[in-house]
C-alpha cells in the first residue's frame, strides 16, 4: 500500500519511470485473489436468484442453497468412494439452534446471533413469512412444500421472537425432510416487504435480482447468462466459516473449452461435460473426478399403457428383453452409471430403491413373448426423447431402435425440443420414450407415489393405473408415518415386484453426477439436489 | 441532405411495423409451451395454468399483441424469462460486446483483404493472386466454430499464448465503467491499462476467427472490381499520361473500385453481427447472438422479438450510412429516396 501511495505522490515524470514496476504489483494481488477464489465453469447459469420465483432453473437452486439458510440441514456421512454424502436420516439445525419433534408438531429455537446480510437479526416472524411465502406463491415451491404435507400458512406459528412451531396436517414421514430441502429458505422479510408491490405482494421481482438471506454467501454481481460472483458472508452462523472467500461462476457454453480450462488449470471446477470427457479425465488422473449415483434417480424407457400395443404386458416384457442394456452402459454412458438390469434370477427383492430388475437382453425370449402377445411380425411405433439431453438420449434411442428392429418393432425417432418436452409429457400421448426421474427426497414410496400411483401425476408418464399398486404405495406411506416397519417392508417389496412384473417403465441405469475439479480443491459434498455446496470447499 | 435522410427514415417505418407483426406471429407459432417450460419439471396442470396466467398467455392473441405494441411504444421490450432481465437492458449490455468484436474482426479483415485484393488484381496470375485465392477459399470453407476451436486448441490449450476463452475480460479484472460499452475504449477512458491489455488479448482470437471468415467476400470483391477498373479507359489514359503506378492505382483506380467493396462491407458487417453466434458460443462471449439463440431454444418470446427488432433497426441505419458513403466516395451518386 505504501508503495502505491508513494507512486501516486510522485509527479507525472516519475510515473513513467515507475511503470515497469506495475506488472509485479498487479500479479501478486492477482495471485492472492486467485488462491481464495473458486472459479466454476458450467454450461448454464441461473435465471433467477430466488427459488420461489417463477420458473427458476436448476442453476438458480445452487445460488439459493449457498446464499440462504434453512431451519434444518442434513448431517454428512461417508458415501461411495469416501466422498462426503448427505445423511438422509440425520438432521442438524442450520438457523435453528435446537428443535424438538412432537407427535403432531415440531418446535424450532432460532440462533439468537443469526443476522441477514444487511445486519437485521433473523427472527421468528421472518421464518413464518418465508414459509408462508413458500406455500402460497404457487408453482414449483408450493408443490414441493405440499410433498411434505406443508400446505397452509396456519401451520407455521410464531411463539416468541426466537421460537417457531410447525404444526403437522397429518402424520407424514416426509415433513421433516421437506423442511431441509432448498425451498423452505429463510428470507429477510422486512427488506423484501419494503420492495414488494401490490401486484407482487411477495416481492418476487426484488429477490429475483438480489439475495436477501442470511446464508454463507451473498451475490455481489450477476450478469445473466455470463457470470455470477458471490462473496463470503463473514458473519455467517449456520456452520463453520467457509474457507473460500469468493466464488466466480462463469458460463462457458462450449464443453470442449470447459475441459481445456480445467486441464490448463485456469478453472477450478466444472460439471456438465460429456461422459466421454469425464471418462478420459478420470483415466488421465490429472484432475479429481467425482462420480456419484443420483440419489433416487433412474433413466428409463417408458411405454404408454393406455393404448395398444403397449397395453399388453407381454409386449412390454418383450421390449424389456430386447433393450441392449450393456451396449447403452458402454457406448452411451462410458460406464459412468449404475446398471439397473440383469439381477440374478434368485436374488430376493430388497427394501430399497433404486434396485436392478431381472430382465436381460434376450432376443429369442423377446420374439417369443411378442408372438404370444399376437404380434409375431412386430409393429410400428415412435420413440421420443428430450433434445435438451440429446448427448445421452440420442445415442440411447438409436441403440434401442436398432435392437427393437431385430424383433420386428420398427421405430421412428421423435426428437422433442426441450421447451416442448414437458408439454408432451403432460399430454401423455407418446407411445414410447426415454426420460429421467429423480426425487429430492430419497424414499422408495416417494418415487413410486410420483411415478406409479394411479393419481396419474406428471411423472407417471406411462399413465399406469393399478388398484393393487395404489394400495401398496398408500400402505407404505401410512406405515412409514406410523413407524410400522413390517408392513412398510412388505409393501415396498410388493410395489417393486409389481412394477417389475407389469413393467410399464423399464429402468436402464442410475445416472451419475460427475464433477471434475483441480487436485487442490477439497471438500466436495454430495447433496440430494446434486449442485455444489461451496461452504465446505477449500483450495490449496 | 437532412431532408433526404428524414425521408429515408420515413420509408423505413412500414418495414419496421411489418417486422413487429411478423416476429410477434412467428414467435407465437413456435412449438413449445413457455408456461409448461417455466413451471418446472415437477409442475401439476394447475401450476402450469397459474404460470400461464402470470405471463398473460391465457389472453387472446390480439390482446397480447396490443399489449406488446403498447409496451414497445413506451420503450419496454418486455422481460426475458430465461435470464429474468428486461430485454431492453440486456440488448443494451450485449450489443456493444457483439459490435466491438464484429467491428474489430471486420477491421482486421479489411486490413488484410483489401491490400490482398488490390495486389492480386494488379498482378493477375502471379503468386499473390494465388495466395489470395487460396486464403479466401480456405477462410470461407472452414466453418467459424471450427476455426475458433482450432485457434483455442492451438493458442490457448497447446501453446498457452492466449488467455482462457472466458469472455471479454480476464476473470479477475473488473469491467471498466460503461461509457461506450466498448471495453477497448472504456478501459482507456478509465486509464486502466491492465484491463485494456486483458480486453485486447481476449479479443484477439475471436476477432481473428471472424476475420478469417469474412476475408473471402471482401478480397474477392476488391479484386474483381479493381480488375474491372484497371482495364477501363481512364486508367489507360492516366498511365499514358505518365502518372506513377502508385498514383494510378491508389488515387484513380482504387477510389473508383470502392463502391462495390463498400456494399460488400455493409453486407458482411450486418451478416457477421447476426451470425457470430457460433464464435460467441466458442469464446463464451456475452454477445447478442448467443442471447437470441438461447431465447429461441426456450420459447422465450420477448428477447427474440427484441433481437429481431434491434437487428431490423440496425439494418435500416446501416443502409442509410452506406448510401451516404456512396455520395462521399462518388459525387455522381445522388442520395435519393
Amino acid at each position: 500500500m505504501k508503495r502505491r501511495d508513494f507512486l501516486k505522490s510522485v509527479s507525472g515524470l516519475a510515473a513513467g519511470a515507475a511503470l515497469p514496476a506495475m506488472p509485479s504489483m498487479v500479479s501478486s494481488a492477482y495471485a492472492d485473489a486467485r488462491s481464495e477464489t473458486l472459479l466454476i465453469v458450467s454450461e448454464g447459469g441461473p435465471n433467477n436468484l430466488d427459488i420461489h420465483g417463477v420458473g427458476t432453473n436448476v442453476p438458480g437452486y445452487e445460488v439459493s442453497w449457498n446464499c440462504y439458510d434453512r431451519l434444518l440441514s442434513h448431517e454428512m456421512k461417508t458415501g461411495p468412494g469416501g466422498v462426503p454424502y448427505y445423511d438422509r436420516d440425520k438432521f442438524k439445525g442450520e438457523l435453528a439452534e435446537d428443535f424438538k419433534i412432537d407427535d403432531m408438531s415440531v418446535t424450532f429455537k432460532l440462533k439468537k446471533n443469526a443476522k441477514f446480510h444487511d445486519g437485521a437479526p433473523v427472527t421468528a416472524k421472518d421464518v413464518k413469512w418465508s414459509l408462508d411465502r413458500a406455500v402460497s406463491v404457487g408453482g414449483f415451491p408450493t408443490f414441493q412444500m405440499s410433498a411434505g404435507s406443508l400446505t397452509k400458512p396456519e401451520q407455521f406459528v410464531v411463539i416468541d421472537d426466537y421460537t417457531v412451531r410447525v404444526d403437522f396436517l397429518k402424520k407424514d414421514k416426509l415433513t421433516i425432510p421437506d423442511l431441509a430441502v432448498i425451498v423452505p429458505c429463510i428470507i429477510n422479510s422486512e427488506l423484501v416487504k419494503k420492495n414488494a408491490s401490490e401486484k407482487d405482494p411477495w416481492g418476487l421481482e426484488y429477490t429475483k435480482q438480489q439475495t436477501a438471506g442470511s446464508g454463507a454467501y451473498k451475490v455481489t454481481k450477476w450478469t445473466a447468462g455470463t457470470e455470477v460472483v458471490m462473496e463470503r458472508n463473514d458473519d455467517w452462523v449456520g456452520g463453520p466459516l467457509p474457507k473460500i472467500k469468493r466464488v466466480i461462476w462463469r458460463m462457458v457454453p462450449q464443453a470442449g473449452n470447459r475441459r481445456a480450462l480445467l486441464e490448463r488449470g485456469d478453472a477450478d471446477i466444472s460439471y456438465e461435460l460429456p461422459f466421454k470427457d469425464f471418462q478420459e479425465m478420470k483415466a488421465s488422473g490429472k484432475l479429481n473426478v467425482v462420480s456419484l449415483p443420483f440419489s433416487n434417480g433412474i433413466q428409463y424407457i417408458g411405454m404408454n399403457v393406455t393404448k395398444p400395443p403397449f397395453d399388453n404386458p407381454k409386449v412390454r416384457q418383450a421390449v424389456a428383453y430386447a433393450i441392449p442394456y450393456q451396449k447403452i452402459m458402454d457406448a452411451v454412458m462410458f460406464g459412468l452409471a449404475n446398471p439397473m438390469f440383469g439381477a440374478p434370477k434368485d436374488k430376493p427383492t430388497e427394501v430399497a430403491w433404486p434396485q436392478p430388475h431381472k430382465y436381460n437382453t434376450d432376443m429369442d425370449k423377446a420374439k417369443a413373448l411378442l408372438a404370444e402377445a399376437g404380434y409375431p411380425n412386430g409393429f410400428e411405433t415412435t420413440i421420443s426423447f428430450d433434445l435438451n439431453f440429446a448427448g445421452v438420449n440420442e445415442p440411447l434411442c438409436v441403440l434401442v431402435q436398432e435392437s427393437l428392429a431385430q424383433i420386428g418393432i420398427k421405430t421412428t425417432i421423435n426428437k422433442v425440443p426441450g421447451a416442448n418436452w414437458r408439454t408432451e409429457l403432460n399430454k401423455k400421448e407418446m407411445p414410447l420414450f426415454t426420460n429421467v426421474f429423480s426425487g429430492w427426497l430419497d424414499y422408495p414410496e416417494y418415487f413410486f407415489y410420483w411415478c406409479y400411483h394411479g393419481n396419474n401425476s406428471v411423472f407417471n408418464t406411462m399413465s399406469y393405473k393399478s388398484a393393487e399398486m395404489d394400495k401398496l404405495i398408500d400402505g407404505a406411506r401410512n406405515a412409514a408415518a406410523t413407524g410400522d416397519t413390517a408392513t412398510y417392508d412388505t409393501d415396498v417389496k410388493g410395489f417393486v415386484d409389481l412394477a417389475y412384473s407389469d413393467i410399464p417403465r423399464i429402468p436402464l441405469y442410475q445416472p451419475f453426477v460427475n464433477v471434475a475439479m483441480q487436485k487442490n480443491i477439497s471438500g466436495y459434498q454430495y447433496w440430494f439436489h446434486r449442485r455444489l455446496d461451496y461452504r465446505a470447499m477449500a483450495k490449496g | 441532405m437532412l431532408t433526404m435522410i428524414g425521408k429515408r427514415l420515413m420509408f423505413a417505418i412500414p418495414s419496421l411495423i411489418g417486422v413487429v407483426i411478423v416476429t410477434f406471429l412467428l414467435t407465437r407459432a413456435l412449438p413449445g409451451d413457455p408456461a409448461a417450460y417455466f413451471a418446472g419439471p415437477a409442475a401439476t396442470k394447475e401450476a402450469v395454468e397459474q404460470i400461464r396466467k402470470k405471463l398473460g398467455l391465457d389472453k387472446p392473441l390480439i390482446e397480447q399483441f396490443f399489449r406488446y405494441t403498447n409496451d414497445l411504444a413506451h420503450g419496454d421490450f418486455g422481460n426475458s424469462l430465461t435470464t429474468g432481465q428486461p430485454v431492453a437492458a440486456e440488448i443494451r449490455n450485449r450489443l456493444p460486446a457483439s459490435a466491438e468484436l464484429t467491428l474489430l474482426g471486420l477491421i482486421v479483415s479489411i486490413v488484410i483483404a483489401i491490400p490482398l485484393g488490390v495486389l492480386a488484381a494488379t498482378r493477375p496470375g502471379s503468386w499473390v493472386d494465388h495466395l489470395c485465392r487460396v486464403t479466401t477459399t480456405a477462410g470461407v470453407s472452414l466453418p467459424v466454430f471450427f476455426t475458433g476451436l482450432v485457434l483455442v486448441y492451438v493458442f490457448y490449450f497447446r501453446l498457452g499464448w492466449s488467455p482462457a476463452p472466458l469472455g471479454r475480460l480476464d476473470v479477475f479484472y473488473s469491467a471498466p465503467p460503461t461509457v461506450t460499452g466498448f471495453y477497448l475504449i472504456d478501459t482507456l477512458i478509465a486509464r486502466d491499462f491492465e484491463a485494456f491489455r486483458s480486453a485486447c488479448s481476449q479479443l484477439i482470437l475471436p476477432a481473428t476467427t471472424l476475420a478469417i471468415f469474412s476475408l473471402a467476400p471482401i478480397a474477392r470483391m476488391t479484386r474483381a472490381s479493381m480488375l474491372a477498373v484497371l482495364s477501363s479507359e481512364f486508367v489507360r489514359t492516366a498511365r499514358a499520361s505518365g502518372l506513377s503506378p502508385a498514383t494510378v492505382i491508389v488515387t484513380y483506380a482504387f477510389r473508383n473500385a470502392m463502391l462495390p467493396v463498400v456494399t460488400t462491407l455493409s453486407m458482411v458487417f450486418s451478416f457477421l453481427l447476426g451470425a457470430n453466434v457460433l464464435v460467441e458460443k466458442v469464446f463464451a462471449w456475452p454477445g447478442i447472438g448467443s442471447y437470441a439463440v438461447e431465447a429461441l431454444i426456450s420459447s422465450d418470446f420477448a428477447p427474440v422479438q427484441g433481437f429481431v427488432l434491434t437487428m431490423a433497426v440496425m439494418y435500416v441505419l446501416l443502409n442509410l450510412v452506406i448510401d451516404i458513403l456512396y455520395g462521399v466516395i462518388d459525387p455522381r451518386v445522388r442520395l435519393e429516396g
